[in-house]
């Protein structure tokens, strides 16, 4: 479809279609129409409502999921620890009060926000998602233009269903070609990343593409959308297919029937028109990629697990250059050291990147008959009870904790270390989350990020290896 | 909203990239149901030390700092999580501008929102300020808004960029709620012809 015959891209489609209005020299006012919300971002903006006299807009269009702050242990809240519980309390009370529709701890369907969304149907193509949380972006694997808001445009979307939002520009990011061997999205996301930096995609709106990102799974093109946030990006994109289609048919919230005929074919026109240009583009050649891992403190300090962490003088840039000094001194590394070999005590496979059905699968691949090394902490813990259920039904559980790893209830657990996952102080962290940050995962904590696969495979012998090795 | 017109400060030099939400405020301080208390967990990883005493390494415990109401960082200020408790912390311990080569999106839009100024002045500006500060704790900055500029301590002014209607909003501490309130009609309207009604059908 076009503009007044002008080309235009995905992000462009779906911005257009959701401007309510737009006066001069403002923002524009955007449409929103799903909310996510859960139980850390949103009590100030329910206060916010509450002081104003004001209502939910469209609790129809708001959906409620507990994640953040849930143990992953027991279930039973008088056991929790009391500000988690007062957090889940009060999210209970918002949703009930609102009206809004609440995936309780206690019900069928808890878990990551992220993970659940897709997971019922909720995130479909062309819709403007958000949530008071930044890997929003991870909806974007349907076309959807999906991204993280703060707790006061919380309450302006509870209120008005809308937020005030300068128009992004566009980046085109095509990754073409064959993935080798044991190389997984996860390792495709942190070269963009490390190529581009932390803050490349500041101002802008990723489009991945490419005949690589076609041929995808969902699972796979959220792990990527997952970590724009990480690029820098507010949110990325990816043109909705075949694969985006069977993937949301018969889901508990997709259209169906006449309907589902109605909304594919306007999903069908949403893909980026030929002829239309980006702001900015990048190129990956898909059949250079090895497993990557991080050894810093930041997203973008990342290489291939066959590379070494650079040296202070092959940086040009000053920032870089200090950056690279205090994240090496808060990690306990060497300038120049191989990667191949990092120790680990820990290793965490979970979060809203790398905790999908086919990402266990992925991992229960390596670690099926062999032990998690002496002295390694190793937990899994599913994004949603329905992974867990799917996992289950297919012996993954059995698989790991023959194997010596702990096998968890669903949450965010470990990838930010609200609840009692955490791990200790100088510890080193083999983890397929999405932020290296320190003290992420515990005060103290040293994260490397990988793929679920290096994960297993690092969980196995105990430091960073190549796991194209074990396949 | 508090409103910002001009602020006559000292500056804290904080000599670091990336510094992301984590930094700013642990997630373990996220466990509350209302904005108060936060300012205790600003920065709480370096300014602590592990058995809960002031790190005195840290340059905002150095007392020379000490009421200091700007903060001065490296690019890529405020990275990561969407936390707005990352601004609710920095607002209560008392900072009112701070001063970045570059600032994350969604941290960058959090600060207007609570009348914090985020100002983008260039790397090298940035860079001597930090050696500036370091040198002469004492020096005065002053933010004037309605005219765009910081005067450095060394008399020099910088210009930075601002969206007018972000400029308007602070400088009468007017939030966006009324405006999009305001815009009932346009939203209602906007429903009437939703060409996406099938959603969650
Ligand atoms: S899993 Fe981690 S990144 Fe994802 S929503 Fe939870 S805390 Fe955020």
């Amino acid at each position: 479809m076009t503009n007044n015959g002008r080309p235009r891209t995905l992000f462009e489609k779906v911005w257009d279609a959701h401007v309510v209005a737009q006066d001069e020299g403002a923002p524009a006012v955007l449409y929103i129409d799903t909310h996510l919300i859960h139980e850390v971002t949103s009590p100030q903006a329910f206060a916010m409502l509450r002081e104003r006299g004001l209502r939910v807009r469209r609790p129809d269009r708001t959906f409620a999921t507990m994640d953040h702050a849930v143990p992953t242990r027991q279930v039973d809240i008088s056991l929790w620890p009391a500000d988690a519980a007062n957090q889940v309390r009060t999210l209970r009370e918002n949703c009930r009060d609102f009206g809004i529709t609440l995936f309780d701890i206690d019900g069928p369907v808890q878990g990551i926000v992220h993970v659940v969304g897709p997971e019922l149907g909720i995130t479909q193509p062309g819709t403007t998602i958000v949530c008071g949380d930044s890997h929003t972006s991870t909806h974007g694997a349907f076309g959807a233009l999906a991204f993280g808001i703060g707790t006061s445009e919380v309450g302006h979307v509870l209120a008005t269903q809308c937020l005030l939002q300068t128009k992004p520009k566009t980046f085109a990011i095509t990754v073409e070609g064959e993935l080798g061997k044991g190389v997984t999205a996860k390792d495709i996301i942190l070269a963009i990343i490390a190529r581009n930096g932390a803050d490349g995609g500041r101002g802008y709106v990723f489009e991945y593409r490419g005949s690589t990102i076609r041929g995808l799974s969902m699972a796979n093109r959220m792990t990527i959308c997952n970590m724009s946030i990480e690029g820098g990006a507010r949110a990325g994109m990816i043109a909705p297919d075949e694969t985006t289609f069977a993937y949301l048919k018969g889901r508990p919230y997709a259209p169906q029937g006449a309907d589902w005929d109605r909304a594919v074919a306007y999903w069908r026109t949403l893909a980026t028109d030929e002829g239309a240009t980006f702001d900015r583009e990048l190129f990956i050649d898909a059949t250079q990629l090895q497993p990557m891992v991080t050894y810093g403190t930041n997203p973008g300090q990342g290489v291939p697990i066959t590379g070494r962490i650079p040296t202070v003088d092959e940086l040009e840039d000053p920032a870089q250059r200090r950056s690279l000094v205090s994240a090496l001194e808060y990690m306990g590394l060497r300038q120049g050291q191989p990667v191949e070999g990092l120790p680990v005590d820990i290793v965490f496979i979970g979060s809203c990147t790398n905790s999908r059905i086919e990402d266990l699968r992925q991992a229960a691949q390596i670690v099926r008959g062999r032990r998690v090394a002496d002295g390694v902490w190793a937990i899994v813990v599913p994004g949603s009870k329905a992974v867990k259920a799917q996992a289950e039904a297919e012996g993954l559980d059995r698989i790991f904790q023959e194997a010596g790893f702990e096998w968890r209830g669903a949450g965010c657990s470990m990838c930010l270390a609200m609840n009692e996952d955490k791990a200790g102080p100088g510890k080193y962290v083999a983890s397929t989350s999405n932020r290296n940050f320190q003290g992420r995962q515990g005060p103290g904590a040293r994260s490397l990020l990988m793929s679920p696969l290096m994960a297993a495979a690092a969980a196995v012998h105990g430091r960073v290896v190549d796991v194209r090795e074990m396949l | 909203m508090q409103p910002f017109t001009t602020l006559t400060a000292t500056a804290v030099p904080l000599r670091a990239e990336n510094v992301d939400t984590d930094q700013i405020i642990p997630a373990r301080y996220l466990t509350a149901v209302t904005r108060a208390g936060m300012g205790e967990g600003l920065f709480a990883l370096w300014r602590y030390r592990p058995d809960g005493s002031l790190n005195p390494d840290f340059v905002l415990n150095d007392p020379r700092f000490a009421g200091a109401q700007i903060l001065v960082a490296g690019r890529n200020f405020g990275s990561g999580s969407s936390r707005e408790h990352a601004v609710w912390a920095l607002t209560e311990y008392g900072f009112r501008a701070v001063i970045s080569p570059g600032f994350a999106d969604i941290f960058y839009n959090n600060a207007l929102k609570n009348g914090l100024l985020p100002i983008t002045l260039p790397e090298a500006t940035v860079s001597a300020l930090w050696d500036l500060l370091e040198a002469e704790p004492a020096s005065l900055i002053h933010v004037d808004l309605a005219a765009q500029t910081v005067t450095l301590p060394t008399g020099e002014q910088a210009a930075f960029a601002i969206d007018p209607y972000r400029k308007h909003c602070l400088l009468h501490g007017l939030d966006d709620l009324g405006y999009l309130l305001s815009k009932e009609p346009e939203i209602a309207a906007y429903e009437a012809r939703q060409p996406l009604a099938l959603v969650h059908a």
